[in-house]
């Protein structure tokens, strides 16, 4: 519930404030490695050897990281101005012309602007045309013009697309190579700037349509994608401590979901199921998990961690991950709550 | 070498087959689909078979037997519903056999009902949703300079696909990346679903617009093949660094007398018995 514009915000004028972070806030913690642009490095380096990749972007080069890419192939950088109908049909072009186009926006004018181009354009034709878009789900506290909280829902419908959600820095960078080795169109979700390194912890290898079981557990099993990952693990950490195992499954192709593992996964009795995503639970992992386990007749305890289905509000990201269930700490409290009944 | 070679697929060296006959010849192929169907948009397939006549027997370079030849003119066919006109063109140049005439919109058939590029060859895009061709061929325009092609790309419209904001935006990018191998044509026969596109969005004036976008503009009568077959020169022969576009005037249901005169709209009502008429009334204007 918003509170209303006509009252005076007096608490807010008394307490501590905080303030908006960043149009393109880094998601990482002080103190956690990072590597810087994961996306646009690994994109130049790709094109050394790759000559069919060209890069398109609809004036957010700087914002996408594909500045990187940029800067070390001028010449194969196409700057195509503010307008992302333009930027999925152009892209669909230069795919018909034999190039690996890599175009690239925020989430919320991919998937709401230019939705239909994507579809016809693109998509209807496998063209090989891999959209890779930042600021997905809350990962911006401008408010909901920037916030692409259903961007999954909106193109899980759509057919011929793959699309990824990768957790870290160095499941970009094997989700870029990935992609860029795949035949046909993709749409990938986009943490850049400095992008935490996580996975470096764990037996982990990207590749498309796979699920990797992250960590064992007995008492719940944690089934995520996307910077999500990175919380259940920390979660999975802090939980250990009230003695509640956690496992953890990382989903980092919504479509096409590994059916495989993640029934496999579900089918161990016991446990409690939770998807967690930073998405609106509607459309997305959690549903899609669900009607998966549904159809198979697996039927556990099952929970979302997601985003309501509301417009979400501006301001800084802990205060509206915390606000909207999806920081660590909300996390641990829910599962808390969910396991002690 | 290989460049004399293209030169001597070009349909337009060695034919003595005028254009004025491919065009009848493309206005019958599309009557008989319509009759194939009972219905469709044989009103427009009338109305621009002399610029197709002028696209595919004097313009384009291409190989009827090899249409993803790499070193072809592109035609970009935005404007699905115009698929019976198309497929006309491309019986007529021996890209498609005459006899799939009579599949036109039957299930499983290579012709659907809206142009797709999955089911025909020689349909470079999938149309029907307004607004994407423009863009497309920017796409391809950029890669072609980037393979240093001296391919053409031509994309067909219509008038009241201008109303789609989605051209514009592709009609400033043209212009940005100075896309001097784009050539875009426009149907305006002044006709879309609703009424006439100028009573319903109108584009007017259309080529002011487009030269305000740094567009080279002409505008010609749609059905005079001389006129068309000009405008196609110099479109092509210029030696300016922008994108290209004739805007064609063009009458719905040309050449057929008492179909011009029905009352102009975009879904031609056509009778049963009618489309012999039709055929008969093509025959008749061919022989004047």
């Amino acid at each position: 519930m918003r509170l209303s514009k006509f009252e005076p915000r007096q608490a807010v004028i008394a307490g501590e404030r905080k303030t908006t972070s960043a149009m393109i806030a880094s998601i990482a913690p002080d103190g956690i490695p990072t590597r810087s642009a994961p996306f646009g490095h690994t994109l130049a380096r790709l094109a050394h050897h790759r000559n069919g990749i060209v890069g398109l972007t609809a004036d957010l080069a700087k914002y996408t990281d594909l500045h990187v890419f940029a800067q070390e192939h001028p010449d194969r950088f196409y700057q195509m101005g503010m307008a992302e109908q333009l930027l999925m049909s152009a892209a669909a072009g230069m795919a018909r012309e034999g190039f690996t186009p890599f175009a690239t926006t925020y989430a919320v004018f991919a998937s709401r602007r230019a939705y239909d181009f994507i579809c016809m354009a693109i998509a209807e034709e496998k063209l090989d045309v891999k959209i890779v878009c930042a600021l997905p789900g809350l990962t911006t506290g401008y408010g909901p013009s920037h916030q692409a909280t259903e961007d999954i829902a909106i193109f899980r419908g759509m057919p011929n697309l793959t699309i990824i959600d990768p957790c870290d820095a160095i499941d970009i960078e094997q989700a870029t190579e990935a992609i860029a080795d795949h035949k046909g169109p993709v749409y990938m979700r986009l943490l850049r700037g400095k992008v935490p390194v996580v996975l470096d912890g764990y037996d982990y290898r990207f590749e498309i349509g796979k699920a990797r079981l992250l960590r064992e557990g007995a008492d719940v099993l944690f089934i995520s994608s996307g910077l999500m990952t990175m919380r259940v693990l920390e979660a999975a950490k802090a939980l250990e401590a009230d003695r509640i195992r956690s496992a953890v499954l990382h989903v980092p192709t919504i479509k096409p979901l590994d059916n495989e593992r993640i029934l496999a996964a579900a089918r161990r009795p016991g446990r409690l199921v939770v998807v967690a995503e930073n998405h609106t639970c509607i459309g997305g992992l959690g549903e899609g998990v669900a009607s998966l386990l549904m159809r198979e007749g697996v039927t556990p305890v099952f929970r979302q961690i997601a985003l309501p289905d509301e417009f979400l509000d501006a301001g800084a990201l802990p205060t509206l991950h915390d606000r909207y269930g999806v920081s660590t700490a909300e996390v641990v409290r829910r599962i808390r709550e969910w396991t002690s009944k | 070498m290989a460049d004399a070679a293209a030169e001597s697929e070009m349909p337009r060296s060695g034919s003595n087959v005028s254009l004025a006959e491919r065009a009848y010849r493309i206005r019958r192929h599309a009557v008989r689909m319509g009759e194939v169907q009972g219905q469709g948009y044989v009103g427009q397939a009338l109305g621009i078979a002399d610029v197709l006549a002028v696209a595919y027997f004097h313009a384009l370079r291409y190989r009827p037997d090899e249409t993803l030849w790499e070193k072809r003119d592109r035609f970009l066919l935005s404007i699905g519903h115009y698929a019976i006109a198309l497929y006309a063109a491309l019986i007529e140049a021996g890209v498609l056999p005459e006899e799939e005439l009579e599949t036109y919109g039957t299930d499983d058939s290579r012709m659907p009902m809206s142009g797709m590029a999955a089911c025909t060859p020689g349909m470079e895009i999938t149309g029907g949703s307004l607004g994407h061709g423009l863009g497309i061929a920017v796409g391809m325009c950029l890669g072609l300079k980037r393979k240093q092609s001296d391919s053409f790309v031509y994309n067909l419209l219509s008038d009241g696909e201008l109303g789609e904001g989605s051209t514009w935006e592709a009609a400033m990018s043209a212009a940005h990346h100075k896309l001097d191998n784009l050539i875009a044509i426009v149907d305006f026969n002044n006709q879309q679903a609703d009424g006439p596109s100028t009573a319903t969005l109108s584009s007017e004036p259309v080529t002011d617009k487009f030269e305000a976008f740094g567009w080279h503009a002409q505008r010609v009568d749609g059905n005079d093949i001389e006129a068309v077959r000009a405008a196609f020169d110099i479109a092509r022969d210029l030696r300016e660094p922008r994108p290209r576009i004739i805007v064609c005037d063009t009458r719905m249901a040309k050449g057929v007398p008492f179909l011009e005169a029905r009352e102009i709209t975009h879904f031609i009502r056509v009778e049963p018995d009618e489309w012999t008429l039709a055929l008969e009334a093509l025959e008749k204007g061919r022989r004047q």
